[in-house]
């Protein structure tokens, strides 16, 4: 049965408020969730006081000078800081609206109005203060063969694709795996064992339709099933939230329309 | 705790190839209650006080009285598939099934009876 509340060692308390930094005037608020499995103890969120005058634009900046002056042990993926590698995913927000998951390095400090908050990516099991666990995310990525799948002899120089069918995978090869879709989408939450969420989905239709595939119905075969493809209900948090402007519910929407063509 | 690999967890029973028919008959039956339910309301809405004897005359007529058994059948057919989809979000292990069997019988039971109440108007 679903679980509605958090269990009682999840449940999240006040940590420690940071001291400001001295002679600061342009200061910040960050509230930050913290997480670390070994001490025992219950998640809580610590607050610092970033002095903007001598910070980076990006979200991400404001962490790494936390972890740089303030407190060492705060915990987060990082590693291209610019969008690419998908590492900085997390849910940020204002202590009064709703936060959303996107990624720290391209979101700027200045489009949160107020105190920002920052939470690790929602209903994953926690590695450390912002670290999810992704281990099943990335099986079930490559549990949709992510690559080229052909039968015919290879090519003697490569495999051919007309301008068209190149056009068919923008919107789909920019997907950068951040997990900021499939973490936001209520099906996932629920069912996030058997659905294999909108960005495993996204991947799919990505090698469904590119031209140079010849294992499309065994891709759609494998696809078709209540919980891995259609527990997707066009909720749109995928899409939504994409930092990449990507839209998974549209790359569902086309492998269902794909499945219904093949049966009606 | 299992001694799973992270693929196996991934891919656990593999695909039922099964779930086209059901998203299939819930756009079908979307698309008929879509066009029932205005005429269902146009037919009988202009009915609600009458008298016992008006309302049985009006339903004596074949148009109202299959507008009206059209509406209940695939109304309730659409909500058994509808609610089917609900449990298997968020109930798992047997109660899933159970729920299902018991919501199915649930949504025959009252699709006859509204269908046999309008019959019985009818004729």
């Amino acid at each position: 049965m679903v679980q509605l509340t958090l269990p009682k060692n999840s449940r999240i308390t006040t940590g420690k408020t940071w001291p400001k930094p001295d002679g600061a005037t342009n200061l910040k608020t960050f509230h930050i969730y913290r997480y670390d499995p070994d001490s025992g103890q219950n998640p809580r969120v610590d607050t610092y006081f970033v002095d903007l005058d001598t910070c980076g634009p990006m979200i991400l900046d404001a962490l790494i000078k936390i972890k740089n002056e303030i407190d060492p042990t705060l915990t987060f993926r990082r590693s291209c800081r610019e969008g690419i590698c998908g590492s900085c995913a997390m849910n940020i927000g204002g202590t009064k609206s709703k936060g959303h998951n996107t990624l720290a390095c391209i979101y700027g400090i200045d489009e949160v109005k107020g105190d920002i908050a920052i939470y690790p990516l929602p209903h994953m099991p926690v590695v450390k203060d912002l670290i999810p666990d992704l281990t099943h995310f990335y099986a079930q990525h490559a549990s949709i063969m992510p690559w080229l799948e052909t039968k015919t002899n290879r090519p003697a120089k490569e495999w051919k694709q007309s301008i068209e069918d190149r056009r068919k995978l923008d919107g789909l090869y920019e997907c950068v795996m951040c997990a900021s879709c499939s973490t936001s989408c209520p099906s996932y939450w629920w069912n996030g064992d058997r659905y294999l969420g909108p960005a495993a989905l996204l991947h799919a239709y990505r090698w469904i339709i590119d031209s140079r595939d010849e294992a499309t119905g065994e891709r759609l075969d494998d696809l078709e099933d209540p919980f891995k493809l259609y527990r997707c209900h066009t909720i749109m948090n995928c899409a939504k939230t994409c930092p990449k402007g990507l839209n998974p519910a549209k790359a569902i929407a086309e492998i269902k329309k794909m499945m219904l063509e093949r049966t009606v | 705790m299992r001694y799973l690999t992270d693929r196996k967890r991934a891919t656990g029973w593999g695909s039922s190839k099964t779930g086209t028919d059901h998203a299939w008959s819930m756009k079908v039956s979307s698309v008929a209650l879509l066009i029932l339910i205005p005429l269902f309301l146009i037919t009988v809405a202009p009915y609600t006080g009458q008298p016992y004897e008006v309302v049985i005359d009006h339903f004596s007529r074949p148009f109202p009285a299959v507008i009206a058994a059209l509406t209940i059948g695939v109304g309730f057919m659409h909500f058994k598939d509808g609610v089917r989809v609900l449990i298997e979000d968020y109930v798992h292990g047997p109660a899933e099934q159970w729920l299902i069997i018991a919501m199915t019988c649930l949504c025959y039971a009252a699709a006859a009876f509204g269908i046999i109440a309008v019959v019985r108007l009818a004729i």
